[in-house]
């Protein structure tokens, strides 16, 4: 069954990546959902955040081959379950009209929204949140003359997830510890063996 | 006086001097023992062709007729002597032309370090004269790609390359380097060869319980059955391998770049695995309890199809790759690691049996398929020659001591069937891409990889003519290379499907050929052609004992088939005979 799969790659910082990573879906005829790509908490490493809509053993197959690439630190997948997830969402609407006729402050508490701008010519605001919690916002504003709206990619969070520092250090080591999880799949002894 | 000490090259007489990035290169190439480099010069690498002249006394350059021939030549070289092959091609067209070999290189593991000079680092992107974006076109196709375009980088660059290519499971890199950073001249510190990249995992830690729980599957099996693939050669473990299946006692299969790990007259080597595989190996896939796969990836044309694969067995699955187990067999226990260690660990846990009566299975099979197949493939009745005598014959005057070099296509499958091998590294072919025209300009690398061997490359008509320019390669360089042409006049293998899935419609493989013994002459090349069977042998004792390159055509029957076949979309239980 197709379902919504976030993945998270932890890169290098090298030129080429973004294209090396993208082939492996469109070789596959995946269309991305959602990337994000962007320095991660460790200094030169990258994280991509990369939503499809595919089976499992698609998505397990694509996550191994990612890794195997060089440049590729680590990647893992994710359902939605198993993440926090937030996209960033900005309104541009007329100032005029948004006086007139919003309750601005309403607003902006219902929606969580803040004003990032306001001029006399128009106001921007921002909200983050999941994808239907930002489109309601969208509904509320078209009617006042949304003029332009953007949303960003996802960002997650993986709540399984102890960082990436200690991971790095085993990268690090020019021999791999026999502790080393290669692997999340190989650990799952039971899971494994299907007798 | 300071000046001129100042600018001139490769002063050597410091720890630290002042070299072009040209001759860091070189240098480079030096430290990691290459000594044969394949290529074709051009306007965005001639610094490195004007370094090269420098250091002819180290570096051999061997000059080929197309890009596309030298990096087959690379592939060649590569399989036969286990090392890194190495190519060098000039931007664009030029490096365009080797993406063929590296797709090539790609698929069947091939190491090899390409190096495609590229345009000035100020004009990248703007349409100069023989730019092309080399590395984006060469993604998919590369284990790892990187473009250089500062002298500085190029030390640790073609570590990092030799490093990646010949590490874990072996790969195609390419590396493109901008014509400022080959005239650069900076600072040189020597050269470290690279032992670790921490994004990079060559092989995966050996799990031992694992491996315990295989052998426990192995030691309570009735009906074990081995296949092996390129994954035994390139891990350097023919020795491990065969000592694993002699005290288990299991039979085992080879898939087509597997073959020549364990040598074809070995008592528990049952055959090919495959479309046009041996009849036993694929019928008692679907017969055996436990299935060992070590170093091979399950390609479509082993399994066929896949819901009808070793549905019946328990799998274990060998390899160095991750991304292969699970891939298309789910793995009942996966072993991950070089088959190099885990075989050893394997062999220690297993008991020392023999499977006398599951034996006695594959050589029913083989009787059958003798029967039907190897009769009529070997000691033909009729007086027009058949490609499979041609190869049996072959075996007889080499003993099975030659470099066996195909290309792709009817006599492909015919030489791998027929073929006698003693010896690892013998087997070199286009496997997973299936590339015609690899096998002339390959077996040119493969006699620089192991000049002591006899090297004999089969090709079919068609083949030949992808790739004939090579034969100005062999003249110039004054390779020995044994070339036997199989002519049936068709692309036989296209033509062999139009006639059992198309209803004979023979669309566009009826091919012409020129005179290819009168060609060769051009070329300084000795060479007959043969149609009749008395001749064939003492033709191909003249071409094994001509000192020097040879073109030896046979003519065979026009509208032969390989068989046995497993038809596209069947499982390999449903091989046909014919």
């Amino acid at each position: 069954m197709k379902q919504e799969y976030t993945i998270t790659v932890y890169t290098e910082n090298q030129v080429g990546l973004l294209n090396r990573i993208a082939i492996m879906f469109s070789r596959r005829k995946i269309n991305i959902e959602s990337l994000n790509t962007s320095p991660s908490e460790v200094e030169g490493i990258h994280r991509f955040t990369i939503v499809i809509n595919e089976t499992e053993d698609v998505v397990r197959k694509l996550v191994r081959q990612i890794e195997k690439q060089v440049d590729v630190l680590k990647a893992y997948y994710n359902t939605n379950d198993e993440i926090i997830w937030q996209e960033l969402a900005l309104y541009k609407v007329p100032t005029d009209e948004i006086a007139e006729k919003v309750k601005v402050e309403r607003l902006l508490r219902e929606h969580g929204a803040r004003a990032v701008v306001i001029r006399k010519d128009y106001t921007i605001f921002e909200t983050s949140g999941h994808r239907e919690e930002t489109d309601k916002l969208i509904s509320v504003l078209e009617p006042v003359g949304l003029i332009e709206f953007v949303r960003s990619a996802r960002v997650a969070i993986i709540k399984e997830s102890r960082g990436f520092h200690e991971k790095l250090k085993e990268f690090e080591e020019t021999e791999p510890h026999p502790s080393t999880r290669e692997n999340e799949y190989l650990d799952q002894g039971e899971n494994v063996f299907v007798m | 006086m300071d000046t001129a000490l100042k600018t001139a090259p490769a002063t050597t007489t410091q720890e630290i001097r002042t070299i072009t990035g040209s001759q860091a290169l070189c240098e480079a190439m030096i430290q990691e023992g290459v000594k044969t480099i394949f290529g074709y010069p051009g306007g965005a690498i001639m610094p490195i062709y004007d370094a090269l002249y420098g250091y002819e006394d180290k570096l051999e350059h061997i000059l080929v007729r197309h890009e596309q021939g030298g990096i087959h030549a690379a592939q060649g070289y590569a399989r036969t002597s286990g090392r890194t092959g190495v190519v060098f091609a000039t931007s664009g067209p030029g490096a365009t032309n080797l993406v063929t070999g590296l797709a090539d290189a790609m698929i069947d593991s091939t190491p090899l370090v390409c190096i495609t000079g590229q345009v000035f680092a100020h004009l990248l992107g703007t349409d100069a004269f023989q730019e092309t974006d080399v590395i984006n076109i060469t993604t998919p196709v590369t284990k790892w790609n990187y473009q250089i375009t500062d002298a500085t980088e190029i030390p640790e660059i073609l570590a990092k390359a030799f490093y990646i290519a010949g590490s874990g499971r072996p790969g195609p890199v390419l590396i493109d380097i901008t014509k400022n950073a080959q005239l650069q001249a900076f600072e040189y510190k020597g050269y470290k060869p690279c032992h670790h990249i921490r994004s990079y995992r060559p092989k995966p830690v050996v799990r031992k319980s694992y491996v315990e729980e295989a052998a426990r599957l192995i030691n309570e099996a009735e009906r074990p059955f081995v296949i092996f693939g390129q994954g035994v050669i390139l891990g350097g473990a023919e020795q491990e391998f065969k000592a694993f299946i002699e005290k288990a006692g299991i039979p085992a299969a080879w898939t087509i770049l597997g073959l020549s790990a364990l040598s074809t007259d070995h008592p528990l080597n049952v055959g090919m695995l495959g479309m046009h595989g041996n009849y036993g190996p694929n019928v008692l896939t679907n017969e055996c309890d436990v299935l060992i796969a070590i170093g091979m990836r399950f390609d479509d044309r082993v399994t066929g199809r896949l819901d009808k694969y070793a549905k019946q067995a328990k799998v274990i699955h060998l390899d160095i790759d991750p991304a292969e187990i699970d891939k298309n067999i789910k793995a009942t226990v996966p072993v991950w690691g070089d088959c190099k260690e885990t075989l050893p660990m394997l062999t220690a846990l297993v008991q020392q049996k023999a499977y006398p009566k599951w034996l006695d299975k594959f050589r029913e099979c083989t009787k059958r398929e003798d029967e039907a197949v190897f009769q009529g493939e070997l000691h033909p009745t009729t007086p027009i020659l058949s490609m499979g005598e041609v190869i049996d014959t072959l075996n007889h005057i080499t003993d099975g001591n030659a470099i066996i070099v195909t290309d792709v296509g009817q006599h492909q499958m015919v030489a791998c069937r027929y073929a006698k091998f003693n010896q690892s590294r013998s087997n070199v072919t286009s496997g997973g891409l299936g590339t015609m025209g690899f096998a002339l300009p390959a077996a040119i690398g493969a006699k620089f990889g192991a000049p002591d061997r006899e090297v004999v490359a089969v090709i079919g008509d068609g083949g030949f003519q992808m790739t004939l320019q090579e034969l100005g390669t062999i003249m110039q360089s004054g390779v020995k290379v044994k070339i036997i042409i199989l002519n049936n006049n068709f692309l036989g293998m296209v033509r062999q499907w139009q006639e059992l899935f198309h209803d004979r419609r023979y669309s566009s493989v009826d091919i012409q050929s020129p005179d290819f013994v009168a060609l060769a002459a051009a070329y300084g090349i000795s060479g007959q052609s043969v149609s009749d069977r008395p001749l064939l042998k003492p033709a191909l004792e003249a071409m094994i004992n001509h000192d020097g390159s040879y073109l030896l055509e046979v003519m065979v029957g026009k509208e032969n088939n390989v068989f046995p076949m497993v038809p596209q979309g069947c499982g390999v239980a449903e091989i046909r005979l014919k």
